[in-house]
């Protein structure tokens, strides 16, 4: 049965109802993402998208607050009209997964997700933008996080938490972000380099000096290294760069955007039924050697972001979408996701990263903390 | 300050303790003279002393993880303590509690420049860290006030900011990892490895957990580029409304400052007395804006920035063409606190931070209060942020003085919450703001955040009377105090 609750007061009874008759839920708001995670088993779907709207944004504030059925669209729209952005860039995985359509992104699925773009690496992913949030745990109790403004270390950063859990620990109702200015100009430098150890090399060095582009990434054997910020700046900058780097193709403007919106959509992998789609965090210098034992598996395709931090690679999605393999070439402290495969392979493997017992028994008492009946989308995360 | 009733079995019991910490350290390492103990009765907050059970100083993880392991098993609390400089009593010991001292975890263990990144131990300070990596042209982005005594494993149990703060985030934003030992003795590792890690993000709720959920052992910071250059901007306005309205009109250009520091007329002229730092005494209120990335970005955006302030009506206005000058501008800001210690007695020092454009009713509030409790006040604000440290002037020696000091500081910061903002910006909760935490938070809010803490330590034996209002409320409240003019650490600069 869907249950659609208009407001939170509805959406804690609801909630409370279920925990007494140990009824699982599983928490949905616009749906784009219902094909991440592993595939879960629930009595009901809870429909959290009719809880909509921007209750408070001050551009001059940084900040944003809405309900977290807003969809995302309104939010970036409200955004732009004040030249201001959400610096993490919440990716669009609409083109990888199953049964998602883009415009029905809501902003507590990207919350719920985590699932920050290219700016990751310069910027920080959506938990170094949450401010602030109230949410439902699986008591019914209606509590809040964090605060409206941008400094606050009163009390425990919950809000850190429950991005990115999925749905595992708590309905979340509304959601104050840190916004920032959306930079003046932009533009992306194409430099050759189809050695990928070299590559790596010179994406560390351009991030760590004072060019200072906002992202880096390295696919078909170019660096693409974005400049963004004011005018006279990014000119600046771009001669840094090309002084060091030697000559470099240039894409202004739209093309630059474009180029950006491909890379954080994952538009390399789009069209490719029967893939499976894994996301691979790593240390950057461990990038070359990964990509080399990636490159023996069948029909393997990868690209780096994050400047080497995040491997994204493709393959047939054929049983377990090579699992094992995969994660036993990762390098120490490595992990891996499958993001994208047909519904069997997500049910016949774990999805997400698995964990060492100690720190797997203490995430467990961590869910048990919000949600001690186990009902709020068991075992999307696996548990 | 109320603490929690010291239990008598844990007191009878001190012998079987010191007996087992000797099986796991050297004696040295065990410190149990009542004189050596004395010590580390305090921290940055000194208004409260207590004296613990006994001290241990570790320096291998293991070492920690056994010393966890022999007080849960003996149900022996544990108040962990870096340089011991935090202002909210995070490190305040307890008479049946132990003291894990983790001064001896001092080493830096790697530095990775490719990877931006640096593992250290967390008695390290945060300014060695700066040290170790700046022949790279890298630094460590947060910094308190006191970073060459605070350490990193400090600002990661506070979630410690600083002056750049909103260009640069704090702690959280940028600590990639730590190893951490849980109450029972396990030794886990949180954030390893790239940027995204496994599971919940623990790492970002033990940031800031005061010490509570776990002991932190080794941590790995990301390192920020060093900027190309920086530059200031020192504005006077006719008032507070006009500078706070400057301040508003920079962010909606769209230009993050690196810092951007805010002084009232109390605050001037205490500066200006002490270190004659060329403030204009006719201002009512002063701006401090720092600007930095490349040359050619700054100057751009100083020659933004000087527009937005004649557009304000800035009474005043200078910047700096030199790195000695744009010192010479932060003398006095960093000058602020010992400034007006010379005016008073005593005086205490509030953290609350407040939506920005409530920057003129606070200020207000403040006025009124003032008179109200007949004690004077002086503001700095890390305006940027919108973080407020308004400094009450006291003299204890006067009779009912230091309680109408308390009484005045917490109805700043109520009235700071009732604006929308929160209790403490960066000085963490502790002992301190404990028993306003119900201020903030609804009772189920608190609940949430207790359950969180019983699933890391379900005996609460890390650090307890910290954060949490006891069970029942307390009445007596105390804040940072500074007597004679005295700070809990005279050497450092507090802003």
């Amino acid at each position: 049965m869907i249950i659609e609750a208009k407001d939170p007061q509805i959406m804690a009874e609801v909630i409370a109802a279920a925990a007494a008759d140990g009824r699982r839920l599983g928490l949905q708001g616009g749906g784009s993402k219902i094909g991440l995670g592993q595939p879960m088993t629930v009595d009901d779907q809870l429909d959290l998208s009719g809880w909509r709207g921007i209750t408070s944004y001050e551009p001059e504030e940084l900040v944003l607050s809405a309900r977290a059925g807003t969809p995302l669209a309104d939010i970036e729209v409200a955004l732009a009209a004040q030249q201001q952005h959400l610096a993490f860039e919440p990716r669009n995985l609409s083109g990888l997964l199953e049964g998602g359509r883009v415009q029905d992104q809501t902003l507590g699925g990207v919350v719920a997700t985590n699932l920050a773009g290219p700016r990751r690496c310069t910027a920080g992913a959506v938990r170094d933008h949450v401010l602030g949030l109230s949410a439902i745990n699986g008591r019914g109790e209606i509590f809040k996080a964090g605060g409206r403004v941008v400094k606050n270390v009163t009390g425990y950063d919950l809000c850190k938490l429950l991005t990115g859990s999925f749905g595992t620990l708590a309905a979340l109702t509304e959601i104050t972000l840190k916004v920032l200015p959306a930079s003046e100009t932009e533009e992306t430098l194409v430099i050759a380099a189809p050695d990928v150890s070299k590559a790596v090399q010179q994406m560390a060095e351009a991030l760590g000096g004072s060019a200072a582009p906002s992202a880096a990434s390295w696919l078909d054997g170019k660096i693409f290294l974005r400049l963004e910020g004011f005018g006279p700046s990014v000119r600046a900058r771009r001669q840094k760069l090309t002084d060091r780097f030697g000559a470099a193709e240039v894409l202004e403007d739209a093309a630059s955007r474009d180029c950006w919106q491909a890379i954080r959509d994952v538009k390399p992998f789009h069209g490719r039924p029967g893939q499976a789609v894994w996301k691979l965090s790593i240390r950057p210098s461990d990038a070359p050697a990964l990509l080399g034992r990636l490159s023996e598996l069948e029909e393997a395709r990868t690209f780096l972001d994050w400047g080497g931090a995040l491997v994204w690679l493709s393959l047939p999605a054929e049983r377990d979408a090579k699992a094992g393999t995969i994660r036993q070439m990762l390098p120490l402290g490595g992990q891996g996701w499958l993001v994208a495969a047909p519904l069997a392979v997500r049910a016949a493997v774990p999805v997400f990263p698995p964990l060492l017992p100690a720190l797997a028994a203490l995430q467990t008492r961590v869910k048990a903390s919000f949600d001690p009946g186990f009902i709020l989308n068991p075992g999307r995360m696996g548990f | 300050m109320e603490m929690p009733i010291p239990d008598p079995a844990v007191l009878a019991d001190r012998p079987r303790l010191v007996a087992g910490l000797l099986g796991i350290l050297p004696a040295e390492a065990v410190i149990v003279d009542q004189q050596a103990l004395s010590v580390y009765e305090s921290d940055g907050l000194t208004a409260y002393r207590q004296p613990p059970l006994v001290v241990v100083l570790p320096e291998t993880t293991a070492q920690v993880a056994a010393i966890l392991r022999l007080c849960h098993q003996l149900k022996v609390k544990i108040v962990p303590r870096g340089a011991g400089t935090s202002l909210s009593g995070g490190a305040l010991p307890l008479a049946d509690g132990l003291v894990l001292a983790m001064a001896r975890f001092n080493r830096v263990l790697a530095i990775d420049p490719v990877n931006r990144s640096a593992t250290v131990q967390p008695g390290v300070t945060n300014l060695a860290i700066t040290q170790a990596v700046q022949h790279l042209g890298f630094y460590y982005a947060p910094d308190p006030s006191s970073q060459i005594a605070c350490t990193i494993g400090g600002n990661v149990a506070e979630n410690s900011g600083g002056v750049h703060c909103l260009k640069y985030g704090m702690t959280s934003h940028n600590v990639l990892a730590v190893e951490m030992v849980t109450i029972d003795g396990e030794i886990l590792r949180l954030g390893e490895g790239g940027l995204d890690a496994a599971g919940y993000d623990l790492l970002g709720v033990v940031i800031g957990s005061e010490g509570m959920l776990g002991v932190v052992t080794e941590i790995t910071v990301r390192l920020t580029p060093k900027p190309e250059t920086a530059r200031a901007l020192l504005v006077g306005f006719p008032s507070n409304a006009t500078a706070a309205s400057m301040v508003a009109k920079v962010i909606g250009a769209g230009i993050i400052p690196a810092g951007m520091e805010m002084m009232d007329r109390p605050a001037i002229q205490a500066a200006e007395d002490f270190v004659h730092a060329g403030y204009p005494r006719d201002a009512e209120a002063l701006l401090i804006i720092e600007l930095d990335g490349p040359a050619v970005e700054v100057d751009h955006l100083i020659s933004r920035v000087e527009g937005l302030a004649k557009a304000t009506g800035a009474s005043s206005l200078r910047v700096s063409e030199s790195e000695q000058q744009r010192l010479a501008f932060w003398a006095g800001r960093k000058a602020a606190f010992p400034a007006v210690g010379r005016l008073s007695p005593d005086y205490y020092c509030m953290d609350g931070t407040i939506p920005r454009r409530c920057l003129p009713e606070i200020l207000e509030t403040i006025a009124v209060l003032s008179r109200q409790y007949d004690l004077k006040v002086a503001n700095v604000f890390h305006a940027g942020d919108g973080n407020l440290h308004p400094l009450i002037l006291y003299d204890a020696n006067q009779p009912g003085q230091l309680d109408a000091a308390e009484a005045f500081g917490a109805d700043i910061l109520r009235a700071c919450v009732k604006v929308g903002g929160v209790l403490t910006g960066e000085h963490g909760v502790g002992v301190e703001k404990r028993d306003l935490m119900p201020d903030q938070f609804t009772e189920i809010d608190l609940c949430q955040q207790r359950a969180l803490k019983d699933a890391f330590d379900p005996g609460r034996l890390l650090n307890p009377g910290k954060v949490f209002p006891l069970l029942h409320r307390c009445a007596e409240m105390g804040r940072m105090h500074v007597s004679g003019g005295r700070l809990p650490f005279p050497d450092l600069p507090r802003f």
